[in-house]
């Protein structure tokens, strides 16, 4: 197996991608699932929807959604063009704010998840002892949901990784700032060059077993953990 | 007595006619969507066939055939992937024609934003311009002729994005996230003029010309319909339709 300078290009990029789009997503999902994971209001339904929409929309709609909104005439893109950014298709950050989208389900989910699980009764305790609101939250609830995190960011960055309608739609397959990998193996495809597409393509099966196999090890150290 | 002959001669002729009439599936190129959804359905409505179509890059479909896809008609934007599937035997031998030659045309969605001229483009007074991909569609070659021609590849390769076909070139530009694009002059023409926006028609001393190649493959040996709809394409009725979206008639260029 041997990577042109093209596909060393696509995974440098890719693995760029993944990594600002885990960090932003830890960022922004952690207090919405925090919310989620808390409130009685009448809008948890509605927004718990919203950020599970990813799951079973397909990518040609948020693809097709984004290139509208981010461009030049979108609500979205006479935002960041009044900013002065310009505008966000054919772009990197055009594809973080896709992938933010795109991979929010598989972040805010297990932090809410294990969020939920902490229960009343550690904050109630936190709380006698005087610990204030963002105390309990920094000591209490970031600790005792860590498996979560461990989850999300796993779980987030692969997705991203693994991303590819959104970003054939949005991207415009340019070298070093939008052809990821998942762009260049079907270019590879279309021009018939199989033996390129395989390189790629055995790396992505071999990183994305290799993902979700730690995962379920850790999974599976935590039950063990748990039942000790 | 009457109502029962009647009726008898009723089911004898749907017989008859679903006897005669015939599925095809048909895979084009996208940038002859438009001139071949209104050539099919007069060719369904003149023979009573029905003509399945599907609308996509090439060079996919080209890989789809290799592995089996039930095609019985191909209409590819180019002469490579035909003659391709010509010498490994995948179709019937003596079926390869050039059903029309394309034509390239620099595009705008703004209304005066280009002239009939590439004055912008050597200016380069825009953000992005929109190509097909050259490594898989024949209109993105023809545009990377044309940049060629005007010494333009250096100057604005950093503005370049790349459609997957030339579909997806038209989206770009039609979105208004590129100023600028290469499309096939058929997605911006209907009935000899052109739609919206406003474009340079590239003249064709700038490119080597877009011959499109058509086959009948394997699977459409035996069919009728598959061979009608190859015949249908010669006549008079599609050929205007051809030149309607802004394609060369053939007369002219063979």
């Amino acid at each position: 197996m041997s990577f042109s300078e093209a596909d060393l290009t696509a995974i440098w990029l890719t693995l760029r991608l993944a990594t600002t789009v885990t960090l932003l997503l830890l960022l922004i999902g952690t207090p919405i699932a925090w919310w989620l994971a808390r409130t009685q209001s009448v809008w948890k339904a509605p927004v718990a929807a919203i950020v599970a929409l990813p799951l079973i929309l397909p990518p040609t709609v948020l693809g097709f959604y984004l290139l509208i909104a981010m461009g030049p005439h979108g609500f979205f893109g006479q935002f960041t063009q009044s900013l002065g950014l310009g505008t966000l298709p054919f772009t990197f950050w055009g594809l973080v704010v896709a992938s933010i989208f795109y991979s929010m389900p598989f972040v805010v989910q297990p932090i809410q998840n294990a969020m939920e699980a902490i229960g009343e009764r550690p904050l109630e305790v936190a709380a006698t002892l005087r610990a204030g609101p963002l105390d309990r939250f920094f000591s209490v609830v970031l600790p005792l949901a860590k498996p979560g995190f461990i989850t999300a960011s796993i779980l987030g960055f692969a997705h991203t990784v693994g991303e590819f309608g959104i970003i054939l739609m949005i991207g415009g397959n340019i070298p070093g700032e939008t052809r990821v990998i998942s762009v260049q193996i079907y270019d590879h495809v279309e021009a018939l060059e199989f033996m390129q597409a395989h390189a790629l393509s055995g790396a992505m099966l071999l990183f994305s077993f290799s993902v979700l196999l730690a995962l379920y090890w850790l999974q599976r150290k935590q039950k063990i953990a748990l039942l000790n | 007595m009457g109502s029962i002959s009647v009726s008898c001669l009723l089911v004898l002729s749907l017989l008859l006619h679903t006897a005669h009439a015939d599925d095809i599936n048909v895979a084009v190129a996208s940038n002859f969507t438009a001139p071949m959804k209104e050539i099919a359905s007069l060719f369904e409505h003149a023979s009573g066939h029905k003509v399945r179509l599907s609308f996509g890059a090439s060079g996919k479909f080209y890989a789809q055939i290799k592995h089996g896809a039930p095609f019985h008609l191909f209409f590819s934007a180019d002469q490579q992937k035909p003659a391709q599937l010509e010498r490994e035997e995948l179709i019937v031998p003596g079926s390869r024609f050039t059903y029309a030659v394309g034509q390239l045309a620099l595009w705008s969605a703004q209304e005066g934003f280009i002239k009939a001229n590439p004055d912008r483009l050597l200016a380069l007074q825009f953000n992005k311009l929109a190509i097909a991909n050259p490594k898989l569609a024949p209109y993105g070659v023809a545009a990377i002729d044309v940049l060629e021609h005007l010494a333009l590849i250096d100057r604005t390769k950093s503005r370049w994005v790349h459609g997957e076909n030339i579909a997806q070139t038209y989206q770009f530009v039609s979105t208004g996230n590129a100023d600028l694009g290469f499309v096939a002059l058929s997605q911006i023409m209907k009935e000899g003029r052109l739609k919206a926006g406003s474009s340079w028609i590239i003249p064709e001393a700038l490119y080597t010309p877009i011959k499109q190649d058509a086959v009948l493959l394997r699977s459409g040996e035996d069919s009728p319909a598959a061979q009608a709809l190859l015949r249908f394409m010669k006549t008079e009725q599609a050929e205007a339709i051809m030149q309607s979206y802004g394609y060369k008639p053939l007369a002219r260029t063979q």
